[in-house]
């Protein structure tokens, strides 16, 4: 309590490492953004705790040493009170191994491929079980049973199409084909000819970058049109924006909050999104995830009494019921995972490139960590687990 | 089996015209002038968004391609005239200085133009053979790969400017004493390589998302082309864009993409090996 009081009028530190020059930069300008009007938001509510928010950012540039060179920075020298940080899976797993060594508190802001069971981190993005246990049945029951996937070639692809073979046979179905296409091909001529080789119902896209996202193009060109399934186009890189229609017509895309979400309280954050941003080319899901990642660690520092200490938050975590009222609708974090339930929209891509939703699941948990055996509230192995690579028993 | 045989030479084509248009202009700036350009992905990249930029003003594709490549061509004579002439000869020197006009290039095109740019349909559509469909513009592609590897020889065997720039690469003092200009030989000979990176950009323009960043998806299959055909680019580049493509067509069709960069970077290997005029062989024979 002393200390609380001694500090009461220093600002609370957030620490910001996003792309905001590179290769990811067009899907994570806007989680900076995103930050900063929470923050401003609160800062003008009368702070956190009666603190006001402070925010330390950097430009992590799309590179992967950068995020750790600059982890070490915020925590060591700028002393942030927890870091908002990274885009891809491979800048993650960069700096959570310095996160981990110099006690920090992270908050991973994005969908990924999921497993990370670490006390470190509090992830706020959407996971496999909750994007793709929604996704691949649906289209299955609607298109048929014979899957193909192609993937891109890193962890996230490599995990992901591991999560949809396995979907893919408890529901009966059958995987027609698999290739993992490296990271920075751009000319699919061959994957598109063996694609339509295999003849398959649905096609899952999980390419990822902008040399990648030629695909839809080269595709489309060869009059392939079979129905499509992502967990990552749309509701980040915006391809819908982007391309010209009708490339990416009949894609569906699970995602957690996209901007053309059709209600009241999703439009009235993109109308005030625009006053502060009048310039934002689109409000992704990433974006969302940052947003209401603030309002997250405000209500636990709040509730833990305006401390920023790590266990202390931790304590408030565990007790499973911080939440936040998104503009997805309410969000909470699992003490057992620290991952967040979502809502799960089912975004559908016309042929002329908007959007429309033939689906909705609420309150959809992040349940495989816990369920596999990551418990975090007693044990903290600070790794990351596959569904063939599960956590240790006992 | 038909549909196994005309999917190969599809893709055997496809993937050779990529690599003979990608290296085209790489092949006379490195291959001949002996100059590393690094930048060459940027100049592909400003073809591309000068393409795209001219279609979407409603000019037809060909003639917006054209505008590509005399765009970049432009820059590429800039370029020369106020930063590679004073390099010449100095290839390590020439890196460094490539290599940081094209982060600027890259990274200034983000902050004046965003991080991505809207871009054109493939146009033609696509037609049916046997049980597969293939994209009729990528047939215009191998097509315009060959016609710019012809118009080049014709240009350096059979015209007087090619005799000029031939003479003058070879032995720069006496095409000089010999009453050439040679730096506006230079000059207009890097130009060219440049304008061919622009108007690679602009083929690829319509299949592609343009971003910043997309000349790198071309720089590595550029250099690796042209290292394998080494200093000249008519018995050089051609054959080795044909046997890299059927190579890489074969080993993607067996494994997938994966195979097919290996097998790519595989085959340069053992090609600089067996084949000692590789890259080594052309920073110190050239312009010594």
């Amino acid at each position: 309590m002393m200390t609380f009081t001694a500090q009461a009028a220093d600002p609370i530190k957030l620490g910001v490492l996003e792309d905001q020059s590179g290769d990811f930069a067009l899907a994570t300008i806007g989680k900076v953004h995103g930050i900063q009007l929470a923050a401003d938001e609160i800062n003008k509510a009368g702070g956190i705790a009666g603190r006001p928010l402070e925010l330390v950012i950097y430009d992590t540039q799309s590179d992967n040493t950068r995020f750790q060179e600059f982890m070490r920075r915020v925590l060591q020298k700028d002393k942030v009170d927890a870091v908002f940080a990274g885009f891809s899976s491979a800048s993650r797993e960069a700096y959570r191994p310095i996160v981990d060594q110099l006690n920090g508190f992270a908050f991973y802001n994005n969908q990924y491929e999921g497993g990370v069971c670490d006390a470190h981190m509090i992830v706020t993005g959407a996971v496999p079980e909750q994007q793709f246990s929604t996704l691949i049945p649906w289209m299955m029951e609607k298109f048929g049973k014979k899957v193909y996937t192609i993937a891109a070639d890193y962890n996230f692809g490599q995990i992901s199409a591991e999560w949809v073979r396995n979907i893919v046979k408890q529901n009966g179905g059958e995987m027609v084909g698999e290739e993992f296409i490296p990271l920075g091909v751009s000319q699919f001529a061959s994957t598109i000819q063996n694609i339509q080789k295999a003849k398959p119902d649905i096609l899952i896209t999980l390419l990822v970058g902008t040399a990648q996202s030629s695909y839809y193009e080269q595709a489309a060109a060869a009059n392939l049109h079979i129905p499509m399934g992502s967990s990552v186009n749309v509701g980040q890189a915006y391809e819908h924006k982007r391309f010209k229609p009708p490339s990416l017509a009949n894609m569906y895309v699970t995602t957690n909050w996209i901007e053309e979400v059709d209600d009241q309280k999703s439009k009235d954050f993109v109308a005030k999104w625009h006053k502060m941003f009048p310039n934002e080319p689109y409000i992704n899901q990433e974006a969302e995830n940052s947003y209401l990642a603030v309002y997250l660690y405000k209500e636990m520092v709040e509730r833990a009494k305006g401390s920023t200490k790590r266990d202390d938050l931790r304590k408030i975590v565990d007790m499973g019921d911080v939440c936040f009222d998104a503009p997805e609708g309410k969000v909470c974090i699992d003490p057992k995972s620290q991952h967040m339930s979502h809502t799960i929209y089912l975004a559908k891509v016309n042929d002329d490139h908007s959007i429309s939703f033939p689906k909705v699941w609420e309150d959809i948990k992040p349940y495989w960590l816990g369920e596999a055996g990551c418990d975090l509230t007693k044990k903290n192995p600070n790794a990351q687990y596959t569904p063939s690579n599960p956590p240790p028993k006992g | 089996m038909f549909d196994a045989i005309v999917g190969f030479l599809y893709q055997f084509g496809d993937a050779s015209a990529f690599l003979v248009l990608c290296a085209s202009g790489l092949a006379i700036i490195f291959g001949m002038m002996g100059v590393i350009n690094l930048a060459h992905g940027e100049f592909i990249m400003a073809g591309a968004y000068m393409t795209v930029t001219v279609a979407k003003l409603g000019a037809p594709l060909p003639l917006a391609i054209v505008c590509g490549a005399l765009f970049a061509g432009l820059i590429g004579i800039l370029l020369e005239r106020f930063v590679i002439r004073h390099l010449y000869g100095r290839p390590l020197d020439t890196i460094v200085a490539t290599w940081g006009i094209s982060l600027i290039a890259s990274q200034g095109t983000l902050i004046l133009l965003g991080p991505s740019l809207a871009d054109i349909s493939t146009p033609l559509g696509s037609v049916q053979i046997g049980s597969l469909s293939y994209s009729v513009y990528r047939f215009v592609l191998m097509a315009t790969a060959a016609a710019i590897l012809a118009g080049l020889y014709l240009l350096f065997n059979f015209t007087r400017f090619g005799v000029l720039a031939r003479a003058t690469i070879q032995v720069p003092h006496m095409a000089e004493a010999l009453g050439v200009n040679t730096r506006f030989i230079y000059s207009l000979t890097f130009g060219i390589g440049a304008a061919l990176a622009g108007a690679t950009g602009g083929l690829y323009a319509p299949t592609m998302t343009l971003v910043p960043t997309m000349g790198a998806q071309f720089i590595t299959e550029a250099f690796v082309t042209v290292v394998t055909g080494g200093g000249d680019v008519f018995v050089g580049t051609a054959p080795a864009g044909v046997i890299l493509g059927f190579i890489r067509a074969a080993m993607t069709t067996w494994e997938g993409q994966l195979a097919g960069q290996i097998g790519l970077l595989i085959a340069v290997i053992i090609v600089i090996r067996v084949l000692p005029r590789g890259i080594s062989g052309l920073i110190l024979r050239e312009r010594t």
